[in-house]
């Protein structure tokens, strides 16, 4: 038998493998075990600001970590730095590029990412007298469609190209690329304890990877099309994935399989972005339809919506506080809702 | 819109990638998994203790909401 006969003979069995371990820990699902605990109640917020500033489509947005200020980016080729609590502008950074898909705050508040169809990152100095870039990440071969920050001196990104890449910020080179995706990188989150981060891909694949060793740890197989949303359980032991299958779905990384869907046969529209409550409870959902959808995590409920968008939600982010939740839209506006 | 790009097509056909899959897959295979129940009752749990450290769940009462227009005070 010739080598690539034995490698897909190998290849299949592993697979087998695989599947049966998740069938063996698959004793029940989230839904079940959740069935005594008492339901969220049901969620009613409202829209506490509308920011208005951007003259076009808003694609992201990202809190700062003092949960007062935040980052959003608009194909109106500006990042705009938002105070939260009067409404105000307090910076306008105008793009080389036009073509945004995400930004970035870093922890520290010094710092604000940009990226896009140009393929680039770029890196933004807030706190000089004059907003100075202080990098251009210039490496990627596809379109940047995730960027976040683990230091001053540390930024991932996810690419169009199908790789997620570590980067250094004091030599913009990069240090560890992570290669293992077949399909276009959507999104990415960084875990609790900042020593691994998950990914989602066109390939409908989510993966978790050891940022240290650059090593794809594990894969969640379960959506049918593209996630394009992603995120780290509060706990670090969970993710919740978005996807144009128009479902939600969570995977226990410890069980390695999804354990819940969230989904509704009335809802056909796809999931564009997530955010969780403090606790994990509650999962916020942006669509396609305008609206955010509220989850209860454990049942898998729909208990809210927050509607008031004219266009599709592109972007949602809950603060590290939990104090609000914050969506952007296709009709240029942000709303902070609690 | 944002049409994404088509993937780039893993040449399954060629020897290194399947090296290199066969490679992934044995990783992958060798992690312990724990039940789903085991799974679910921690993060039931977590979620059971840090409820009351979520202000969405919880509620915000209207003095601690800082985004809360206060009304104004009229001096009589």
């Amino acid at each position: 038998m010739g080598e690539m006969e034995q490698m897909k003979k190998e290849a299949e069995a592993l697979k087998t493998q695989i599947e049966a371990a998740r069938k063996a820990a698959h004793d029940t699902d989230m839904a079940s075990a959740a069935s005594g605990v008492a339901p969220a109640p049901r969620v009613q917020l409202k829209t506490r600001r509308t920011l208005k500033g951007h003259l076009a489509k808003i694609y992201a947005m990202h809190w700062c970590t003092d949960n007062r200020l935040m980052v959003s980016a608009s194909q109106d080729g500006k990042l705009l730095i938002w105070d939260s609590h009067t409404g105000n502008k307090v910076n306008a950074v105008p793009l080389k590029s036009s073509w945004v898909m995400t930004c970035a705050y870093a922890p520290s508040g010094n710092l604000v990412a940009s990226g896009g169809l140009d393929n680039m990152c770029t890196v933004y100095n807030l706190k000089t007298p004059v907003i100075k870039t202080v990098k251009e990440l210039d490496a990627h071969t596809g379109y940047l469609s995730c960027a976040r920050f683990l230091s001053d001196t540390e930024i991932l990104t996810s690419s169009g190209d199908t790789t997620c890449v570590l980067w250094d910020l004091e030599t913009g080179k990069q240090k560890t690329v992570f290669l293992n995706h077949v399909g276009d990188c959507m999104c990415l989150s960084l875990s609790p304890d900042m020593n691994s981060f998950v990914s989602g891909a066109c390939d409908s694949l989510a993966k978790l990877w050891d940022i240290r060793d650059g090593q794809c740890k594990q894969t969640f197989q379960g959506h049918t099309s593209d996630i394009n949303a992603i995120s780290f359980y509060p706990s670090g032991n969970a993710i919740i994935t978005g996807s144009d299958d128009c479902t939600c779905k969570m995977y226990d990384i410890r069980a390695d399989q999804e354990v819940i869907s969230y989904q509704d046969a009335a809802l056909n529209s796809g999931v564009t972005s997530l955010d969780l409550s403090a606790s994990g409870r509650l999962i916020f959902a942006g669509y396609d339809d305008f609206n955010c959808n509220i989850w209860d995590s454990l049942k898998g409920e729909k208990v809210g919506v927050l509607s008031g968008h004219d266009n599709r939600v592109s972007c949602t982010g809950v603060p590290g506080d939990g104090m609000c939740v914050c969506t952007g839209s296709w009709d240029s506006f942000l709303k902070i809702w609690n | 819109m944002v049409s994404k790009m088509s993937s780039k097509m893993v040449g399954s056909n060629n020897l290194a990638n399947a090296r290199r899959m066969v490679q992934q897959l044995r990783v992958e295979a060798s992690i312990e998994r724990i039940k789903v129940s085991k799974a679910s009752a921690d993060l039931m749990r977590y979620c059971g203790e840090n409820a009351k450290y979520d202000p969405l769940l919880m509620g915000i009462p209207a003095s601690e909401n800082p985004f809360k227009d206060k009304k104004p005070c009229t001096i009589l």
